[in-house]
């Protein structure tokens, strides 16, 4: 096996060092009856060219996005990644470490994530950010509890226009912590009174924006609304090029920004790994869940990085930690970084700009094929549209056209009564002949 | 010179009047090392004795600090939350965490004094 | 005749290293933060400008600046190379992390992660269209249960630890459709467990009641019988154990915790060592969350991604959060929400860590069945191999029985040198090797725990042995200096870890004109 390196003549050796008869020994402590002979069911080990033969015949019975117009966001957008990211983020030494424990030998994951660190703060117009969570859902799940860690409260209020799937993360966890959550009914055409659902028991509120449905929010009379009763407003967002073209959570007062970073340097993977964003206001530090990378100088004096405020962390506080959350997602938040570092922020609110003009030109087209309206009077690069069809058959009748046009809203919200709605987003990535193939088709299916 | 008592868990709380400063134990903060954090409870909380009061945090641990008598909150010193450090430098004097109006000086007879406590250390290796 | 010419020997023989002005050494560079570096009108990517449009942002366009440097591509290469020449990595060297499981990353599951009907896949495209990704997810979690012997497998968890929420939720979610919701608030943790089990346990607002560790390392169906009460939930055991141990007497713990109305967690995190010996279903467990970058080899990046999918019993299975894949025919069907199903409830948005699943799938279908099977065995070996090699100069805890796939050492040895486990450990990486896990677990005193995983030549291992050995013999020398002023090869000299807490400064910011 192309993987283990010791033969049989040094295995041998070993058990003689070792002085046991076999290797069986070694495993005398399970209990004999429990032991198996082998995985049976299982196939023998296969070249690397088998493998890839394998995977490769399975990978083909998927459509990859960049082989169609693609027109589908919702919480994970396709963008164009610089070659450069992926082959920095396959260097060995980034690959393939572990969590820096010695930081005397890893101050390059380490000086990465206090950068990371720096830029997810100055992105979302925080104080302070941790180095990355899982993804945007369980991002939004931390900051949640946080809220309640930070107010001594536990219930909270959920705007219509989160990622369905991240309120259902959301109530989850309030189910199983025993909290309480008011989940407000969707909320299409960011129309809902939340501020009204806040009361002296409420931690927090938690709006998306621009919200699920592509609406950009001012969250300002939100947070207004919530310091008045206490409570904290936890700003999401699941894309991070959004913030280059609106408003930001710091700007508009949140006390917890998290969102998806999934959208700079990562692709779309089937919806994993991601990376979650986290940022706070620094006086919350100490409740806030997740690794940090800190500032300070080695036995010489030298500048250095070191995991920091590790206390809070469930290898020293164990039932008392702020989280049960032990890793980050290291890689992932290289590729972020290493792509907003490519882009600066001048290349950020260019793509932002491009995103959005994109966005623009599609709902123009879309909007101008007779019975198909385009709900949202403001957006950024997402929107609903809205056909006379079940918009789950549509999205399946556009697929056989070879067009992926969206999500039918259905799909994460049965029983909503949205049925008739499609979420379409639209990146960099997509082109005027994109556009031309999604109007063409749609014009046909609606025919 | 006010009278002092120890816990089994390292408090310490000086008795002036009918009231107690409460802190950790100068074996304590020698446990522990570099203190980088202290957080103090909030004033006017009555606190039962035993339970946990304050957090007192180093690089390598963190302790909660459990209420060795019982009693309303009346007092805290912000300065170990700015300057952590104190603890490390002078745990019974400026290193106090919280001072509290003693419910009960009853239960003040199950601390140790400070010869008690002294024979206490020394059985702990 | 031409004269000239380089000198071919070295002038002097070895001069004292002395400051250098940059302070850099050589390939050992000091690499400015990019704040400092780049330029906030820089970019290293080319966007073209889109044509004149009109604006539908309204009132919520950004106003201020946002304050990010760029860097050109070539300044952006150069900076992230730099940094990562400061990283130690498996692929430069024995990673001994205990408990890490730090294997060899192999690099066809890169290759094959990145192939574009993996890659470019978005989790929401119509089923339809993303059958091959289905078809990953289907055929991971049937190898995960034949290696696991239980009835259903919870894919979505994004870690270790979450799959342990994940698993106590569904045994949360068991208790409460039991209508034991109420009586039923306490887990039972040994002591020697990783912080993650209590942490996990209070997070669903359950309490913890420990339960102490024998003399000889494992748990005793004894100490588990006389703690559980009809008010325990369940238990959270780790086996193999963070000891490195086998928990042998783990059918009667099982048995007397069924017994007792209650479920039976088991921590997965060290199941590498025993992947095709045994089954934790056979062994009565009821959940069990398993970390695929650990034994199945997913690159562990500088922390995470992770991908922690959770094994579950038929007790647990109605409860399995969604998503999860059902086959119905020739294809597979997605099942995305509760409706009306026994699940809990969802872990997070979408489906879990596809681009570890491609991987950890890789990995699996290159072992093979007779593999993974040597891949534990060897992983134990050299383990045993390791504690025999070093028993005679270091002194190993529970060194009467083999250990599973890690080495433990504790450091009574120590005694007398006036050094301690972290100096030992800094030593280590004076001689180009990381140091094993230290201090943990909590219940040996000074704990080093060494897991060489089954990635190690004999000649690695015996290096390493040596290695080791020679530092040994130094610090009961009394060669107090080398181990207390290590490293000083690294990049760095230990660091101030105390100011870094006082003061924390966890972003850079503008340096203020004095």
């Amino acid at each position: 096996m192309r993987y283990l390196p010791l033969d049989a003549r040094e295995r041998a050796a070993m058990l003689t060092r070792i002085g046991v008869p076999d290797i069986e020994t070694l495993f005398a402590d399970i209990p004999a009856d429990k032991r198996i002979q082998g995985l049976l069911d299982m196939p023998l080990a296969k070249s690397e060219m088998a493998v890839e033969r394998a995977m490769t015949a399975i990978a083909n019975r998927s459509l990859a996005a960049g082989s169609a117009p693609f027109f589908l966001g919702a919480g994970a957008y396709r963008r164009h990644i610089p070659a450069t990211v992926d082959h920095l983020i396959q260097r060995s030494e980034f690959l393939t470490s572990y969590t820096p424990y010695q930081p005397e030998i890893a101050q390059g994951t380490l000086q990465v994530l206090f950068e990371f660190q720096t830029q997810v703060a100055a992105l979302t117009g925080m104080e302070v950010a941790n180095a990355s969570m899982y993804d945007g859902s369980t991002a939004c799940g931390e900051a949640m509890l946080m809220a309640h860690r930070l107010t001594r409260r536990n219930r909270s209020v959920i705007s219509g226009g989160l990622h369905p799937q991240y309120a259902d993360v959301c109530a989850t966890l309030t189910h199983m912590a025993e909290d309480s959550i008011v989940r407000l009914p969707p909320d299409l055409k960011a129309s809902e009174d939340i501020s009204a659902e806040i009361d002296a028991e409420t931690s927090c509120v938690i709006v998306q924006t621009p919200d699920f449905f592509g609406n950009p929010r001012d969250l300002t009379s939100i947070a207004a609304a919530a310091h008045a009763h206490g409570a904290l407003l936890i700003a999401v967002f699941t894309d991070p090029v959004a913030l280059g073209a609106v408003r930001s959570p710091g700007e508009m007062n949140a006390d917890i920004a998290v969102g998806e970073g999934q959208g700079l340097g990562n692709g779309l993977n089937f919806g994993g790994p991601y990376v979650g964003l986290f940022a706070t206001r620094t006086k919350n530090v100490r409740q806030m869940p997740g690794r940090l990378a800190g500032e300070t100088v080695d036995a010489a004096g030298r500048r250095s990085f070191v995991l920091t405020l590790s206390t809070r962390e469930q290898h020293i506080r164990r039932e008392k930690a702020t989280s049960n959350i032990c890793t980050n997602s290291g890689l992932c938040a290289l590729a972020f970084s290493i792509h907003l570092t490519l882009l600066g922020a001048v290349g950020l609110e260019r793509l932002a700009k491009v995103n959005h003009a994109n966005a623009v030109q599609l709902a123009d087209r879309l909007s101008a094929i007779a019975s198909v309206e385009v709900i949202n009077t403001h957006f950024f690069n997402e929107f609903v549209m809205r056909a006379p069809r079940p918009a789950a058959k549509l999205i399946e009748a556009l697929a056989t056209r070879g067009v992926i046009g969206g999500l039918p809203v259905s799909r994460l919200l049965p029983g909503a009564g949205l049925d008739d709605c499609i979420i379409v987003a639209s990146t960099e990535t997509n082109t005027e002949d994109d556009r031309a193939a999604y109007a063409q088709a749609l014009a046909d299916c609606l025919r | 010179m006010p009278e002092i008592r120890y816990s089994k868990d390292h408090e310490y709380v000086r008795i002036e009047g009918g009231e107690g400063v409460v802190g950790i134990s100068d074996y304590a903060q020698q446990q522990l090392g570099d203190v980088v954090f202290a957080e103090t409870p909030p004033v006017g909380k009555a606190l039962k004795k035993g339970d946990p009061a304050a957090v007192v945090e180093s690089v390598k641990a963190a302790s909660d600090v459990f209420a060795p008598a019982s009693g309303e909150v009346i007092a805290v010193n912000s300065e170990v939350e700015s300057t952590p450090g104190l603890i490390n430098e002078d745990a019974l004097g400026r290193g106090w965490l919280f001072r509290i109006k003693l419910a009960d000086p009853n239960e003040l007879s199950s601390l140790m004094d400070e010869p008690a406590y002294a024979d206490f250390l020394k059985t702990l290796g | 005749m031409n004269m000239q010419g380089r000198p071919t020997r070295p002038e002097t023989a070895a001069a004292p290293a002395g400051e250098t002005f940059t302070g850099n050494r050589a390939l050992d560079v000091e690499e400015a933060l990019i704040f400092e570096s780049g330029r906030f009108d820089a970019t290293g990517v080319d966007v073209d400008e889109p044509p004149s449009f009109q604006s539908k942002l309204g009132p919520h366009e950004r106003q201020g600046a946002i304050e990010l440097p760029g860097l050109t591509e070539p300044e952006a290469i150069r900076h992230y190379v730099r940094l990562s020449r400061n990283n130690y990595s498996i692929d430069a060297g024995i990673y001994p992390l205990g408990s890490c499981t730090m294997k060899h990353n192999p690099r066809l599951n890169e290759k094959m992660a990145r192939l574009p009907g993996f890659a470019d896949v978005h989790p929401l495209q119509p089923v339809s269209t993303a059958q091959g990704a289905l078809e990953v997810i289907e055929a991971l979690s049937n190898a995960l249960l034949t290696m696991s012997g239980m009835e259903a497998i919870a894919m979505s968890p994004k870690a270790g630890a979450h799959g342990e929420l994940c698993g106590m939720m569904a045994i949360k979610a068991a208790v409460e459709a039991r209508g034991e919701g109420e009586a039923r608030r306490v887990v039972l943790v040994p002591d020697s467990a990783h912080g993650t089990n209590p942490a996990t346990a209070a997070l669903i607002g359950y309490s913890v009641r420990s339960i102490p560790a024998g003399e000889d390392g494992i748990v005793s169906a004894e100490a588990v019988r006389s703690a559980l009460a009809p008010d325990v939930a369940a238990i959270m055991l780790t086996n193999p154990n963070t000891c490195g141990l086998f928990e042998r007497e783990i059918v009667g713990i099982a048995d007397a915790v069924h017994e007792a109305g209650a479920y039976f967690y088991c921590d997965g995190a060290n199941f590498n060592a025993v992947v095709g010996k045994t089954r934790p279903g056979d062994l009565g467990v009821d959940a069990m969350h398993i970390n695929l970058h650990k034994t199945f080899s997913t690159p562990h990046g500088g922390g995470g991604p992770g991908a922690g999918p959770v094994a579950l019993s038929s007790r647990l299975a109605p409860y399995a959060p969604v998503p999860f894949v059902v086959r119905e025919g020739g294809s597979v069907r997605l099942v995305e929400h509760v409706e009306g199903r026994k699940s809990f409830g969802r872990m997070c948005a979408f489906h879990g860590q596809m681009g570890m699943f491609v991987r950890a799938l890789a990995f699996i279908l290159s072992h093979g069945a007779d593999g993974l099977r040597q891949a534990s065995e060897d992983a134990v070996l050299s383990a045993n191999f390791i504690r025999a090699s070093l028993n005679d100069v270091m002194s190993a805890p529970f060194a009467d029985r083999p250990c599973m796939h890690e080495a433990l050492f504790d450091d009574r040895w120590l005694k007398d040198t006036g050094l301690t486990t972290l100096d030992f450990a800094k030593a280590m990486i004076d001689e180009g090797y990381h140091p094993m896990t230290v201090y943990f677990p909590l219940i040996v005193h000074g704990a080093m725990l060494i897991e060489p995983t089954e990635s190690e030549s004999k000649t690695s291992l015996d290096l390493f042995i040596m290695t080791l050995r020679d530092l040994a013999i130094a610090a009961k020398a009394g060669e107090r200096e080398r181990f207390q002023a290590a490293p000083v090869h690294a990049p760095r000299r230990r660091l101030d870890e105390t100011r870094a807490a006082r003061q924390p400064v966890l972003r850079w910011t503008k340096p203020q004109p004095a």
